[in-house]
């Protein structure tokens, strides 16, 4: 029956390129009907961070107009009830992560303060003068100075494990730097600035080889494709809130409990304590110990409205639809006579950095958005990545769920337009 | 797309392709480094004075069209002025890129060839490239030895 079957494959090409109703999903966001310069939005930046939908505009202002009060404080309804949400936001998050308890999750201000977070508390509690710390050559500044800040106090050394020219850790570099004054491990799942996604089971696995903790840099990743801490056995795990949906000012820190319970406080406060006075202050345990202050219950709850919106539509669908996408765009865009891709990984997702011969890529940025099209020009806050491929800096169109082919194709009319004006 | 054509005017995208005064001088008198950390321009730009004017400007680096034609008709203005002079003109050409329109009118005649860079303001965040190498200029005269930021 080659009918059939020739039939099934064109409905699986159909499912493949819209495995969730996209014209539906893009009305759940408002800002993608805005008019920019008198032409309708391509949001092409979604690695900086993305537009929101209905339901986490909602759950906010719900929120703020019908429960809002402050957490883990009161006996009055109001705040039983934020309260209950905020723990429910908690626990969404914990299932999202695929995490174990909940009391393994830390609400923070984002993925950079959940680093920062760790580095000075697990790392000035462990890393000693002598030891060293190992990162990758494709990280987020939020990845490299919170590091460089606690090696340059303590005395401790940075290790960089390197990059090839595709753009991919090079593993048997990075295993060979992992040694016995190691003392953590700090890596990107899906780096912000090419797309690459690393094989961060593997890695996890060759550092607790050497019993070396590991934290992972999920930003890129979880707006993009299904995460299990468990599964990847990381040892701490952050993410932003505003690169997946949800508002700005929250994210999230996981820890493995034992780790948690392990580390000092970070900053003090109340929320934080179990019993003060002026002689001796106990702590709370985990995750309360790390959420000195009134937290950002809004924002935590919106999030989870985010983790839900996300899990409504299914991360395996989504990141079966981004990765048709990410393929058609490498494809255009490569067709482009002047046009270089800055990173050619075999793994990579939601990303294309590119250079156009000629042409600085803060003036396509500029000539990009007089045609409506929001992309990233610059160094994506990773200059040593800049530095490897021996440019200053690229145009970054990073992708998200609701973009479209259509879309693509007005970033390849607009590169048209930045050639045209450069030739 | 007629700003961006005010914009990119031909003797910009000309400055751009073939910057004038383009390396160091070995027997520079000042000398200081200008970045925009936001787009990762960066350039540094040698000085040898005359007395109280400036004999020779040159540049190096890498940016954008903006800050790279900016940087190259800056050598090619400031060369033979006093540095009193140089000063007046930094605020001219600052009045035309930010400044009340019709003072501006006022001012465009003195400003000669850097009235190019008018099209600039309809770009407020491309302010930053057009004045990064007046900004490393200012510094390599006080000679703070810090390099100059847009930040």
């Amino acid at each position: 029956m080659p009918e059939l079957d020739e039939v099934k494959q064109a409905e699986s090409a159909s499912a493949a390129e819209h495995p969730f109703a996209i014209e539906k999903v893009r009305q759940d966001f408002p800002a993608l009907s805005l008019s920019v310069h008198g032409k309708p939005l391509v949001y092409l930046d979604n690695a900086a961070s993305t537009q929101k939908p209905l339901s986490v505009l909602d759950a906010a202002d719900r929120c703020y107009r019908e429960y809002y009060s402050n957490v883990h404080r009161g006996v009055h309804h109001l705040s039983q009830k934020a309260t209950d949400a905020y723990e429910e936001a908690r626990c969404k998050v914990q299932g999202f992560l695929g995490a174990a308890r909940s009391e393994e999750i830390v609400f923070v201000r984002g993925a950079t303060e959940g680093i920062n977070l760790v580095a000075s508390t697990f790392g000035r509690s462990r890393v000693k003068a002598g030891d060293e710390v190992l990162i990758t050559e494709m990280e987020h500044h939020s990845n490299i100075v919170p590091w460089q800040m606690l090696c340059g106090d303590v005395g401790a050394t940075l290790r960089v494990a390197p990059i090839d020219d595709r753009g991919e850790v090079i593993l048997e570099e990075y295993e060979k730097l992992i040694n016995e004054r190691t003392r953590l491990v700090a890596m990107v799942y899906i780096s912000n600035a090419l797309g690459t996604i690393n094989p961060v089971a593997r890695m996890i696995e060759m550092a607790h080889a050497r019993d070396v903790p590991v934290l992972v840099d999920g930003v890129q990743a979880v707006p993009h494709k299904a995460v299990d801490v468990q599964a990847l056995n990381c040892d701490f795990f952050v993410f932003s809130g505003h690169k997946m949906f949800g508002p700005t000012g929250i994210g999230a820190l996981y820890g493995k409990l034992d780790l948690l319970t392990s580390m000092p406080p970070y900053q003090g406060g109340g929320e934080m304590i179990r019993s003060v006075t002026f002689a001796k202050t106990d702590y709370a345990d985990p995750p309360a110990r790390f959420e000195a202050g009134t937290p950002n219950i809004v924002g935590a709850i919106a999030m989870g409205a985010a983790v839900d919106y996300l899990q409504g539509i299914g991360l395996q669908a989504i990141c079966w639809y981004e990765s048709g996408l990410l393929d058609y765009a490498t494809e255009v865009l490569s067709a482009v006579p002047g046009v270089r891709l800055v990173g050619t990984p075999t793994h990579r997702a939601s990303v294309v950095s590119f250079v156009i011969d000629g042409v600085h890529p803060h003036d396509a940025g500029t000539i990009l958005d007089r045609e409506g099209i929001a992309v990233r020009a610059g160094h994506h806050c990773a200059q040593p990545v800049m530095d490897h491929f021996g440019v200053p800096a690229t145009v970054r169109a990073s992708l998200a769920l609701y973009n479209t082919r259509q879309e693509i194709d007005r970033l390849v009319s607009g590169v048209a337009k930045v050639k045209e004006i450069f030739s | 797309m007629s700003e961006l054509m005010d914009l990119y005017q031909e003797v910009i995208l000309d400055h751009n392709k073939h910057p004038r005064n383009f390396g160091q001088i070995e027997a520079a008198d000042h000398c200081a480094r200008g970045d925009n950390p936001l787009c990762g321009d960066q350039l540094t730009l040698y000085l040898r004075m005359d007395g109280d004017r400036v004999a020779e400007v040159r540049f190096e680096g890498q940016g954008c069209a903006i800050s790279t034609a900016s940087a190259s008709i800056l050598t090619e203005v400031v060369t033979g002025k006093t540095l009193e002079e140089v000063e007046a003109l930094f605020e001219s050409f600052h009045e035309l890129l930010t400044g009340d329109p019709s003072v501006v009118a006022e001012v465009g005649p003195e400003l000669g060839k850097l009235a190019v860079f008018a099209g600039v303001r309809e770009f407020p965040v491309r302010v930053k490239c057009a004045t990064l190498a007046w900004h490393t200029l200012k510094a390599a005269i006080s000679d703070g030895g810090e390099a100059a930021s847009t930040e």
